[in-house]
């Protein structure tokens, strides 16, 4: 399958998709730790995708949303945004919300 | 010119802000002694208003496309003036004199 379409199915399948350098438990990048923690912290499941280990999505990625770095939060198949908004959206409280409403 | 400088130029160029700031974080990271790969930015302007985050993010990334290539992380924190205001009190207020000139 076409990397594109890969993309497009993980985001669309999974409500809640994170895509990070490392794992929640072994982060490998102090913004895709963070951006974790904040979503860990909803204490609800998400999903993820280690890039460093898919290195055909760490390249293509960023074309998928227009979107440069990573990580990339993705919530109902639509990219949410990096570590310093999701931060932002926990810290207003706004991040629970979704994650609860996308998991319901 | 170095990065800071770049970053710096660009987003006064295209985004006309009222409050920046450029911080290289690159002493922070694991990465050779002559890198220049990670900074903090803060951008206050009038063409965040009424954009949600991730659309500021937007408009500091595409100001920001060909850096991007370069540099490894780029924090970002953007606000409009409005939020800017309320979050610093607006700015901070010079020392009063305490009659040094005078000695």
């Amino acid at each position: 399958m076409e990397v594109l379409e890969r993309i497009k199915q993980q985001v669309d399948e999974n409500p809640v998709i994170l895509y990070m350098k490392g794992t929640p438990k072994m982060p490998m990048c102090g913004f895709s730790s963070r951006t974790a923690e904040a979503l860990q912290s909803c204490g609800k499941e998400f999903a993820y995708v280690n890039v460093l280990a898919d290195p055909e999505i760490f390249e293509n990625l960023p074309r998928f949303a227009d979107w440069p770095t990573f990580p990339q939060l993705y919530v109902n198949g639509e990219l949410v945004g990096g570590c310093d908004i999701t931060l932002e959206l926990k810290e207003k409280g706004e991040l629970q919300k979704m994650v609860d409403e996308a998991t319901a | 010119m170095n990065m800071q400088s770049e970053i710096e130029k660009k987003l006064q160029t295209d985004l006309d802000p009222v409050h920046i700031e450029v911080i290289n974080e690159t002493h922070m990271h694991n990465v050779p002694e002559d890198a220049d790969s990670h900074f903090k930015v803060t951008v206050v302007s009038e063409r965040f208003n009424d954009l949600p985050l991730i659309k500021q993010h937007r408009l500091v990334n595409a100001a920001l496309s060909d850096e991007l290539k370069q540099i490894h992380a780029l924090a970002l924190h953007t606000y409009t003036p409005d939020q800017w205001f309320e979050r610093t009190g607006g700015v901070p207020q010079s020392p009063p004199c305490r009659g040094g000139s005078n000695i």
